[in-house]
């Protein structure tokens, strides 16, 4: 167990450095630099910029420095707006986006295991269609779509919500159910199935011969072992919820990470953009990590191969 | 009780037909092709896919209205007998956009699928049937590309591509296609990579060996095609992906730009104005939708049409 967990982590420290090292020179590879914006600048002015930003050095030298900085955690200056850090961007953008993510998810994990089990439990009744049919919506229909016609029915016609913006905790319920709608789709899809094959297995038949109540096997015995699929989707599930985010912060005008992203891939805005790509992967990939080591925790039949 | 005596009237030797095959024999595809008629979702999947992939080649030529040119005289009506679905904030005919949104939707999910295909055939192929140190190395790269997230690399490779302003620019489809194709191709890999170490172990990829095939013989001649069922089926599931991956693009700015209309460009354009004619927004939408729940349903069926273990 523990040489896996190693190994593990080791593997997620390299994939971290590949992926920084290839956007690092992907984004060298863009057309256009930062400064070259609508304001005409001299010769002069732009070669100063290039000099104070580093551009003007070889770029495997930009990149050893900026490898040098990201290991003390600094992400660098911010090449559009005078002034701000990358990290401070992050530090205001982050805990918006994360919030927003954390409720999404805990929706639609949820409401899409709750689907699940009604949906097996009335496995072929109208229950289990009328889940089922709002799971497929859910996986077919884009969130840009379902985030439109939230706000077009909830915020234009009925004036219950607001359009724009989260000044109040009701204001995360279109946003969150809008991000979070696919990802609900697939667990109560997932909960669905697992839970019955886990119905059929012989421990609650067992369970149940031996005078148990139906909902006590169901919820105490059953319902544990079909969430072990649920937890490998939560990697997944986040990366969803991540590039989700770019369109729906956009919709619902949440000053998130996801704004800034678009706005820093207009500005050409290398820093900041390199910040937001590595902290997202690193984020996405720690939790496949943790998911992987959780996976095996859980569920003692998993063998590890170390 | 009267007993037909006919039944128990002895047979001449020569009659009896000992050795009769009762069902005629079927091929692996014609037996899936039969289980996958019974299914009516994916038949009717299937029906949807033909529809709009032939609606989006032949629709356009048959309508007098194109997709570019502008009439602000007619703009933003709704559904009428001249325009079926109405005409956008230009006056331009909506049913011929979206006719010709499918036709761009369609060929970029339709190519970065099969460009995914390919590559994803030949690096699991050699990656499965080489095992070892090789398999290895060439997994790692796989786990690499894996574990980012797709899509932000989708949107630094169409920054990177795009180029709008080029003379000789189609709107942005071919950098789709190609940012598509780079960054997706790692699951048709891995896919292929699993059948081909589980198959290549079987007695008849031994006796292939023993009779002298060589590698790249074994690999395309056997291995390949009795890998083909999940293959059609990641295939399949890959084309609703790419709409969605270009819709969404579109949709952030970063995909097909005007005059070029995809559904999910039309569907940004709408956004501005969906306060007031929101019926420019359902369609391209719906169209989206429908055509990922088709391939959806035609996807799930030929799962279970493909799969051996089925076989009733």
């Amino acid at each position: 167990m523990l040489s896996f967990i190693v190994k593990r982590i080791f593997s997620t420290v390299i994939t971290i450095f590949v992926v920084i090292t290839i956007t690092f020179f992907l984004m060298r590879l863009m057309p256009g630099g930062p400064f070259s914006s609508e304001k005409k600048q001299t010769a002069q002015a732009l070669e100063n910029l290039n000099i104070k930003y580093g551009l003007d050095k070889p770029v495997f030298v930009q990149y050893t420095l900026y490898l040098k900085r990201l290991s003390h955690g600094d992400l660098g200056p911010s090449m559009q707006y005078e002034g701000r850090t990358v990290n401070s961007i992050i530090a205001y953008s982050l805990p918006v986006s994360a919030r927003l993510g954390v409720i999404s998810m805990i929706f639609a994990m949820l409401v899409g295991v709750y689907m699940g089990i009604v949906a097996a439990l009335n496995q072929g009744k109208w229950q289990d269609k009328l889940c089922m049919l709002i799971a497929t919506v859910g996986i077919t229909v884009p969130s840009f779509v379902i985030a439109t016609l939230l706000i077009y029915v909830f915020a234009v016609k009925l004036h219950i919500f607001n359009a724009i913006g989260l000044s109040s905790p009701k204001d995360y319920i279109l946003p969150a159910i809008a991000l979070g709608g696919s990802a609900m789709a697939f667990v109560a899809r997932l909960g669905r199935s697992a839970l019955l094959d886990v119905v059929r297995q012989d421990y609650i038949r067992v369970a149940r011969a031996k005078g148990l109540s139906k909902n006590v096997v169901i919820y105490k015995h059953a319902l544990r072992n079909s969430l072990i699929p649920i937890v490998t989707y939560i990697g997944p599930l986040l990366a969803g919820v991540l590039t989700g985010s770019f369109v729906i912060e956009g919709l619902f005008g949440i000053p998130g990470m996801g704004r800034e992203f678009i706005a820093s891939i207009g500005n050409r805005d290398y820093t900041v953009l390199l910040g937001f790509v590595v902290l997202d992967a690193t984020f996405l990939i720690v939790a496949n990590l943790l998911v992987d080591i959780l996976y095996a925790v859980i569920d003692p039949r998993i063998k590890i191969e170390a | 009780m009267e007993i037909n005596t006919e039944l128990f009237e002895k047979i001449p030797k020569d009659e009896k037909k000992l050795n009769e095959i009762v069902r005629p024999s079927e091929t692996y595809f014609q037996d899936a092709w039969r289980r996958l008629k019974q299914n009516k979702l994916a038949m009717g999947g299937l029906v949807f896919v033909i529809f709009i992939t032939i609606a989006a080649i032949v629709g356009p030529m048959l309508s007098h209205y194109n997709y570019y040119s502008q009439n602000f005289r007619i703009s933003n009506q709704g559904p009428s007998a001249a325009h079926w679905l109405g005409t956008d904030k230009f006056g331009r005919d909506q049913f011929v956009r979206i006719l010709y949104g499918a036709r761009i939707s369609l060929s970029i999910a339709y190519i970065a699928s099969l460009l995914n295909l390919v590559i994803g055939i030949l690096y699991g192929s050699i990656a499965g049937y080489a095992g070892g140190n090789v398999d290895n190395i060439m997994m790692r790269i796989v786990d690499v590309i894996w574990s980012v997230p797709s899509m932000i690399y989708v949107i630094l490779l169409m920054v990177i591509l795009n180029k709008p302003d080029h003379p000789a620019s189609d709107g942005g489809m071919s950098s789709i296609i190609l940012a598509m194709a780079i960054s997706f191709w790692v699951v048709m890999a891995r896919i292929v990579r699993s059948q081909i170490m589980a198959l290549k172990e079987q007695e008849f990829v031994l006796a292939a060996k023993i009779s002298g095939a060589s590698s790249m013989r074994i690999i395309l001649k056997h291995l390949i095609p009795n890998s083909m069922g999940p293959i059609i089926v990641t295939m399949t599931m890959s084309v609703p992906s790419a709409i969605f991956t270009e819709a969404f693009l579109s949709f952030i700015g970063l995909g097909i730009s005007a005059p070029q209309a995809s559904w999910g460009s039309l569907a940004s354009e709408a956004l501005d104005g969906y306060q007031l004619y929101p019926l420019q927004l359902f369609f391209p939408a719906m169209a989206i939708c429908l055509t990922i729940l088709a391939f959806n349903f035609l996807g799930d069926g030929l799962r279970d049409a493909l799969d051996p273990k089925m076989r009733k």
